[in-house]
């Protein structure tokens, strides 16, 4: 493990950045805040919070941050979405939106899939490659209607697939950020920062 | 399905804590609110009328008619908020049972019970709710508040009574984190708040729920003033609607919120905006007048 040497950064636009930077600093990870394009630079991994999709969507555009979050996904690195960030990591076949959709793995969305915040819930989650359920708090969440070939999937809420993988990208519909369970945090570190997967 | 727990604190808060950074806008119909989701709010408030409307139309102001809720949470994707009255538990359950997605049990409506604020750890749909002091804030948490906001003075377009508020509230977090313990019932006593929570907070050195800004931010500096003042994100009332440019003034105060610090942006933001709503100064509202005097 050569964590020590790692940066993360939260993309920082709107959102629940404080709860992630929090998490990435108890483990020991140097956390950075990411609001303006210089801010990509030597990053080892990127995660994407949540919050609102099409809020944090606008404001990547707006922000100037499009080109540089293109960049770093295709250089292999590291990128986490929660929630609105996987949201923004799905591509959207059906152009359903005009909303930001990244592309980064191939993957329909549906938003606000479980309902609205009344239905809003917690549960214990199995998560492929954990050997525990984690803790995991769904709020408005979203779910994964389907998948492209390849792409892993790593959890599901009755049917409903709520975390998956592909290449440099893990997303998960819940919010690992809103509790002290950091296994999800540290099942992205372990894979995706510290270079086991790292493709290009 | 069986293992699936709604309506707990984590769920709760967490909703509030995913609107951080962010603008929530008033809203009194579905083509409003389609310009704020546009613009890049991340929740919208529907009302019947915004504010400043509220306080000149005088009379009893109640939930907005559940029609004009209906209409707005069809028209958006982005969270529904809605008032209810202070103390009015049936308004409350009402908006519940419709779904709307957070309560503001909100001093701009006429309060229905002056004694007595809605039990909000009772309902699954969370409450955000207004204070003007840490005693205030503790008082409602202790009920169930999920969310905090300042008061403000609503519908004025002055921002002084909300910029006393969040001072207040972290200047009295900042005395408590000093505190050695053996002071705190006697601090809890002073400020009327739940020992527990005066204990929680000066453990954690913040609040357990996140604190908004309301009441008076018109302009895009206003709300970047309170993020600075450590606001976690700001809800608009009259100020976008009743500018001369809606739209580029909802744009502008979701830019501003997001890059408090960035003053050159700030001054671009700033520009071509038309005039803001027009604005009331505070001493010209009796104190009897005054929507922050509503409540306890």
């Amino acid at each position: 493990m050569v964590r020590i040497d790692k940066t993360v950064g939260v993309l920082d636009v709107q959102g629940a950045v404080r709860e992630h930077l929090l998490a990435l600093k108890t483990l020991g990870i140097k956390a950075v805040s990411v609001k303006r394009p210089e801010d990509f630079d030597g990053l080892d991994g990127l995660i994407i919070p949540g919050g609102e999709s099409t809020a944090i969507g606008r404001l990547i555009r707006e922000q100037g941050l499009e080109d540089r979050l293109r960049a770093f996904h295709k250089a292999g690195k590291g990128i986490f979405g929660t929630c609105a960030g996987l949201i923004l990591c799905s591509t959207d076949e059906s152009h359903k939106t005009n909303d930001l959709r990244l592309g980064f793995i191939d993957m329909e969305v549906e938003r606000n899939g479980f309902g609205r915040q009344v239905a809003s819930f917690e549960m214990p989650l199995k998560f492929e490659g954990i050997d525990q359920e984690v803790e995991a708090v769904f709020i408005r969440a979203p779910y994964i209607q389907s998948v492209g070939p390849g792409v892993k999937v790593l959890a599901a809420v009755d049917d409903k697939i709520v975390a998956a993988e592909h290449e440099n990208v893990l997303v998960t519909a819940h919010h690992p950020e809103l509790t002290e369970d950091y296994a999800v945090l540290n099942y992205f570190l372990d894979k995706f920062v510290d270079g086991s997967e790292v493709a290009a | 399905m069986s293992n699936r727990k709604v309506g707990s604190d984590r769920v709760k808060r967490g909703m509030a804590e995913m609107q951080k950074g962010g603008v929530i806008m008033d809203v009194v119909n579905a083509e409003q609110a389609k310009i704020a989701e546009a613009a890049g709010a991340v929740a919208v408030m529907a009302l019947e009328r915004v504010p400043s409307d509220i306080r000149q139309a005088g009379g009893v102001a109640r939930m907005a008619n559940p029609k004009i809720i209906e209409e707005v949470m069809n028209a958006v994707s982005i969270p529904v908020m809605a008032k209810a009255r202070i103390g009015h538990i049936s308004e409350a359950r009402i908006l519940e049972s419709m779904g709307v997605d957070y309560i503001d049990e909100s001093e701009v409506l006429t309060p229905a019970d002056e004694e007595f604020h809605i039990l909000k750890s009772d309902y699954v749909v969370p409450f955000v709710c207004g204070c003007r002091d840490l005693g205030e804030a503790l008082r409602r948490i202790g009920e169930g508040a999920s969310m905090l906001r300042t008061k403000g003075e609503p519908g004025t377009g002055n921002i002084v009574e909300a910029v006393r508020h969040i001072r207040k509230v972290n200047g009295q977090i900042a005395v408590l984190s000093s505190m050695s313990n053996d002071e705190l019932m006697t601090f809890a006593r002073d400020l009327g708040a739940p020992y527990e929570l005066v204990k929680e907070v000066k453990e954690k050195g913040k609040l357990p729920v996140v604190n908004f800004a309301a009441g008076g931010v018109a302009t895009p500096a206003d709300a970047a003033l309170m993020m600075s003042l450590g606001a976690d994100g700001v809800f608009v009332g009259s100020g976008i609607f009743k500018s001369d440019t809606p739209e580029k003034f909802a744009r502008a105060i979701v830019r501003a919120t997001t890059n408090y610090e960035d003053y050159e942006l700030l001054a671009e933001l700033s520009k071509d905006l038309g005039e803001p709503m027009k604005g009331i100064e505070i001493s010209h509202i009796g104190e009897k007048e005054r929507m922050q005097e509503r409540g306890w």
